[in-house]
């Protein structure tokens, strides 16, 4: 048995299945930065931080002529979002209910995708994490009032990492309003303006990242941008009474740029 | 068009299982591609396109691995090794199979959701 302690909690295979199944159902379209920038992991939950290859002098050596440095790393933050389950429903779908009521795991699967979406792209500062939009180089242009003004200044900002040599293909996180408004609209003479900027971006995607403000176009050529999984996504237990299991959603991980002129944000 | 790969009731069937046995009849023939580049190879000496099958055996058993971690286990214990084969073999077996007894009966071997990377997947 783990960390996650699983095996404790008063849940069946069929209720652990459910419950993993409803999880993945829910993050995988919500967690927009694993499908933009690389992943490396998962290297398990004792794996605590990154190798940044850098030293920094240590002021006091223990001897005299001799110098000292300290290596430097990113340690690894951990998520964790919480949510219950009530036992009641999951023993209805041992017996083979279709509609339990996993709201509660819902809410938290997407929270804590959301706040490794903000993390990637936005920072997290306490945290040593510095994201793509807030990294990069270049001044964020506004992406424009109304999604049909969105090709323009995406085409921009492709030709705007194309110019300092970044090679795509190139990918766009766009915030949900954003998105919304990209899949509703058809450009003068009917053509689909999803279509349009993937034609802009290589044929790059186009992806829906909740969490993130406005839009973001970067390279996927690889190497620019580096999640480092330690626990990947799991679902543990914490505690349980007669009427409800209490578990969460957790991760470890660490991001970091190592390319930042590789993204060109736009601001909404 | 058949569906070869499948040795029960493709509806009786998993999604997952289903991916899994495309993906095992797809490694099998990038192997067989393999083989035959280097047949080939000895009659005409054209090497450029037998690169290609070496990449897509990796990246199939990428995915495939991802997708099984007692798998992935005993190939770490095996491949990329100096020494006795046969002996690796044996011990990253062993060893597999001692793991997986802690191993719970859902989810990847970790107790994750097995969600890894996601880049590459259809917009």
């Amino acid at each position: 048995m783990n960390h996650l302690l699983r095996q404790l909690a008063p849940i069946s295979e069929v209720g652990w299945e459910l419950l993993d199944d409803e999880a993945r159902e829910r993050l995988q379209p919500s967690l927009a930065a694993r499908r933009l920038v690389d992943f490396s992991g998962p290297h398990g939950w004792q794996y605590s931080s990154t190798n940044l290859g850098r030293i920094e002098a240590v002021d006091s050596p223990a001897a005299d002529g001799v110098s000292a440095a300290q290596r430097r790393v990113l340690p690894l933050v951990e998520l964790r979002a919480e949510f219950s389950v009530a036992r009641a429903e999951l023993a209805d779908s041992d017996r083979g209910a279709l509609d339990t009521d996993l709201a509660r795991l819902d809410t938290a699967a997407q929270r804590i995708a959301i706040a490794e979406n903000v993390a990637v792209f936005h920072g997290w500062a306490k945290a040593g994490i510095a994201g793509i939009a807030e990294a990069s180089p270049v001044e964020a242009q506004p992406l424009g009032t109304s999604a049909e003004d969105y090709p323009r200044s995406v085409a921009r900002a492709v030709e705007s990492l194309r110019a300092v040599g970044v090679e795509g293909p190139y990918g766009l996180a766009l915030g949900p309003d954003e998105h919304t408004q990209v899949i509703e609209t058809a450009e003068h003479g009917g053509y689909p303006l999803f279509d349009h900027l993937a034609k802009i971006l290589g044929g790059g995607p186009i992806v829906w990242a909740p969490g993130v403000k406005g839009a973001v176009v970067l390279s996927l050529r690889g190497g620019d941008f580096l999640f480092e999984s330690g626990q990947d996504l799991a679902i543990g237990y914490s505690h349980h009474d007669a009427e409800t299991v209490h578990l969460y959603l957790e991760e470890s991980f660490s991001f970091r740029v190592a390319t930042p002129e590789a993204a060109a944000p736009l601001s909404s | 068009m058949g569906f070869d790969q499948y040795h029960e009731p493709p509806e009786e069937l998993s999604a997952e299982s289903r991916t899994f046995a495309r993906l095992c009849a797809s490694l099998t023939e990038e192997a067989e591609a393999i083989g035959w580049y280097a047949q080939r190879l000895d009659v005409e000496g054209d090497a450029d396109a037998q690169g290609e099958e070496f990449k897509h055996f990796a990246m199939d058993l990428e995915f495939l691995l991802r997708r099984s971690p007692r798998w992935r286990q005993i190939c770490e214990g095996v491949l990329f090794q100096e020494g006795d084969i046969v002996a690796h073999g044996e011990a990253a077996e062993a060893g597999s199979a001692e793991a997986s007894a802690d191993v719970e009966e859902s989810g990847a071997a970790d107790g994750s959701l097995g969600i890894g990377s996601l880049k590459g997947g259809e917009r």
